[in-house]
């Protein structure tokens, strides 16, 4: 790669409920493109993720070790500020779940809480990143309508744009159209290979049809440990372990 | 088995007619309005004004939520979202055992700790002579009696509230407190208020426990540290008269049908709201 | 930044103060019963009955109340299961299909649940004078049996909801009748049963309301259905106002005892309700 890598994870052990579900993981996350994790289910791909944004502190019982560093900070260091962090990262989960407010005020709620109030500015981040999600046209006469009335194709849509308005630099999904039907899902993934221009973007998947179509690299988990990283059609079409060529002719999982 | 149920259902309707029709003789004499209204209460001379026994039953009651919904709410934010798994299992048993505890207890405990407290640290401040019997004392009783129901229909549906509601929220870079703040509070507003509707239904109708403490003095309270007499007192304290003094018992038993209506519509509205709640938050 | 941190600062130690309020209450309440009875507390308080009338008689302990709370919670919770029992059964075994009856029925057991006990008391004396019974052992196991049988139909509704269908299923694809397969439900959830009955018990020997005009009051021990009873909690009130101190010590004891009782009971339904969630499969 010659751009340095926007997250980079060094030695990375999850431990929940005495379970060791992510062994020694070190990768470097690639800058402004579309790295796809895959990998059968239940291998840690969405712990994976979620080491990322430290989400996973709420988890029961779980003991985390090693680095995460983003922009060259470990954000598992004791001095970090966690809510600065989380800034920094988008997160589509498998469902949408649009706060219990208006649609307005959910594209809102991220720079209400870091301090945007004056009301024209709000109105440009939730015109600029509703527009930029594609829903502009589809929800501007109702911006006052409860979000839960949208379809779910139109949430995980508003909830992409929710995220974006907190200006991050990446954006994590969680296998985020599994619950989309096919003409939400293709506008989804549209969406991420277009933000790729601006932000970094990793993505949790099962489908690999979805992660040839939309990524550029590829990481391929199995049982907690990184198998096989690089480029997707390479990945794809050509993997070098054992295991990747199994797994990804559909023979695991 | 069919019979037994459908007799049990249908008790609520017997006890609401066989009030009621206790209740006919005074309602021939009166019209609801002036029951309702009238303050005068001389059973000899067959006056009977609820008035005060009403405003008895509200002053105490408000008190009691007052004092009872923050503390509650503030503790059941804490114990879900901040306390320590441990810590949570080892203090809401505590919690339930105070609703074991059966209302004489908390009437004596009221006689000996609070009505003592209020005569000699509270009221002095704000009055010139308290005996402490009061009203104040009166919900502040009633007050920790309720705390167990309370706690538990917050604690039910805030621990149904989804982890990853609060984790789209936090992911936006909110605090925990601002997740609660403006995320959690919406979605679990519904349960408060039937929570709190549940509670003020069974404040009412407490009787022992209020009616060692609170004086027992037919007046309208004008202010905390006045005594009063809430409705469940009345009946209570006079039945033993109730049968010699004509109208005394249909008077009483009118008090009863008016405590039974009211907490009946409270506990109906508050069950539909939980139904509607759980429907929502399980599908 | 610094005042959004001050902000959950600020309200997370108000959380904690309010917890502290919450549970401390009730250990103060425990704690003032107990410094104030047992200086008062001695073997007499509950082996004999009140010497010299129940409000100025300086001898002799509440042994007439003990007994007589125990009475009638028994009968009460007695004849409470065998009303329970059968509703409880038949909300969920023997209503096919149609959800909304039971869920019709379950909502008109907690509207009784949350009927306050004066008016089980008030409605309970209606009974008893459209009957002609006197205040009596039997009237206050009329009006507290009102009063328990929402608490258990409740409960027992809530055990056997526990009981996977597929048990109810093996049990008639074997070709039992309804009732059959009821009994093996039944056994299935005995220890759910034991809570019930600990649950009602408790409740039935603590209130108040529903026996203040239904059981009368008595020194004595009642030896037949017709003769009034004395009631622990009635026993507390009526010695907490008296104007002899001997006598408001004694009503200081009997509140730790029946205190004490109540708190047994309770554990040992919890633990109960703990043991049993344990065998759920």
């Amino acid at each position: 790669m010659t751009t340095s890598p926007h997250i980079s994870v060094q030695n990375l052990n999850v431990h929940i409920e005495n379970q060791h579900i992510l062994k020694d993981i070190s990768i470097n996350i690639p800058n402004k493109k579309v790295t796809s994790i895959i990998g059968p289910s239940g291998c840690g791909k969405t712990t994976l993720l979620k080491s990322f944004n430290r989400l996973l502190d709420n988890t029961a019982n779980v003991k985390i070790t090693g680095k995460v560093l983003v922009d060259g900070e470990n954000i598992y260091d004791p001095d970090v500020e966690v809510t600065h962090i989380r800034k920094k990262m988008g997160l589509l989960s498998q469902r949408p779940y649009p706060l219990p407010m208006s649609i307005y005020d959910n594209v809102a709620y991220g720079p209400r809480i870091h301090g945007t109030t004056k009301r024209a500015d709000l109105d440009g981040i939730v015109e600029q990143q509703l527009r930029a999600t594609g829903l502009w046209n589809e929800v501007k006469d109702r911006l006052n309508a409860s979000a839960t009335r949208l379809s779910i194709g139109q949430q995980q849509r508003l909830c992409l744009a929710r995220g974006l308005a907190v200006e991050p630099e990446i954006i994590l999904g969680d296998e985020s159209t599994s619950a989309l039907d096919p003409v939400s899902t293709a506008i989804i993934e549209d969406l991420f290979i277009s933000l790729k221009q601006k932000y970094s973007i990793v993505l949790v998947t099962h489908i690999l049809r979805q992660a040839r179509r939309v990524s550029d690299y590829i990481i391929f988990v199995y049982m907690g440990k990184i198998i096989e990283f690089g480029p997707t059609e390479e990945l794809l079409l050509n993997p070098k372990g054992e295991l990747t060529k199994e797994y990804v002719k559909g023979f695991i999982s | 088995m069919l019979v037994f149920t459908m007799a049990s259902v249908s008790l609520i309707a017997i006890i609401g007619i066989g009030l009621f029709y206790r209740s006919i003789p005074i309602l021939h004499q009166s019209s609801w309005h002036d029951l309702l209204t009238k303050s005068v209460w001389k059973p000899l001379k067959g006056l009977f004004g609820f008035y005060p026994f009403i405003m008895g039953t509200l002053w105490v009651t408000g008190i009691a939520i007052i004092i009872a919904l923050p503390l509650c709410v503030l503790t059941a934010f804490y114990l879900v979202e901040y306390a320590h798994p441990k810590v949570k299992r080892v203090l809401i048993p505590f919690v339930n055992l105070l609703s074991g505890i059966p209302p004489v207890i908390f009437g004596v405990w009221g006689v000996l700790f609070i009505v003592p407290f209020i005569q000699s640290s509270i009221a002095p401040h704000f009055v010139d002579f308290s005996t402490g019997y009061s009203v104040l004392a009166g919900g502040i009783v009633l007050a920790v009696m309720i705390f167990p129901l309370i706690v538990s229909i917050l604690n039910e549906v805030l621990t149904t509230i989804p982890q990853e509601l609060k984790d789209a929220s936090l992911a936006l870079g909110a605090t925990k407190w601002e997740t609660i703040k403006k995320v959690i509070i919406r979605k679990a507003a519904p349960g408060i208020i039937a929570a709190t509707v549940l509670a003020i239904s069974r404040a009412f109708g407490e009787t022992i426990a209020v009616l060692m403490v609170c004086g027992n003095n037919a007046i309208v309270p004008h202010s905390v540290f006045d005594p009063g007499y809430p409705l469940p007192a009345l009946i209570a304290n006079n039945y033993g008269e109730m049968l010699s003094i004509p109208m005394y018992d249909s008077a009483l038993m009118f008090a009863a049908l008016l405590l039974f209506i009211i907490i009946l519509l409270f506990n109906i509205v508050s069950r539909i709201i939980l139904t509607r709640l759980e429907r929502k938050l399980t599908t | 930044m610094i005042k959004r941190k001050l902000e959950e600062l600020f309200f997370k130690i108000l959380m904690i103060l309010a917890t502290i309020v919450v549970v401390g209450s009730f250990f103060l309440i425990v704690g003032t019963i107990f410094y104030k009875g047992i200086p008062f507390m001695n073997l007499d308080m509950i082996t004999k009955t009140p010497g010299g009338g129940f409000y100025i008689g300086k001898e002799g302990g509440v042994l007439n109340a003990i007994i007589g709370s125990l009475y009638i919670a028994g009968g009460a919770t007695v004849l409470g299961l065998i009303i329970s029992i059968p509703v409880a059964i038949y909300i969920n075994l023997y209503i096919k299909g149609r959800k909304i009856t039971s869920a019709l029925i379950r909502m008109a057991f907690d509207v009784l649940f949350g009927i306050p006990s004066i008016v089980y008391g008030a409605f309970g004396f209606l009974i008893m004078v459209y009957f002609g019974i006197r205040a009596s052992l039997l009237g206050g196991i009329i009006a507290v049996t009102l009063l328990v049988i929402p608490i258990l139909v409740r409960t027992l509704d809530e055990v056997i909801r526990t009981v996977p269908g597929e048990l109810r299923d093996a049990a008639l694809s074997l070709g039992a009748t309804r009732w059959e397969m009821a009994k093996v439900v039944l056994k299935q959830i005995r220890p759910g049963i034991y809570t019930a009955i600990l649950l009602s018990f408790g409740r039935g020997i603590g209130d108040v309301a529903s026996v203040l005009f239904t059981a009368g009051f008595s020194d004595n021990i009642p030896t037949s259905l017709h003769e009034p009873a004395a009631t622990l909690p009635l026993a507390i009130f009526f010695q907490l106002g008296s104007p002899v101190e001997e006598v408001q010590g004694r009503a200081y004891a009997s509140a730790l005892i029946l205190t004490l009782l109540v708190l047994v009971i309770t554990v040992l339904s919890e633990v109960m309700i703990k043991k049993f969630s344990k065998h759920k499969i």
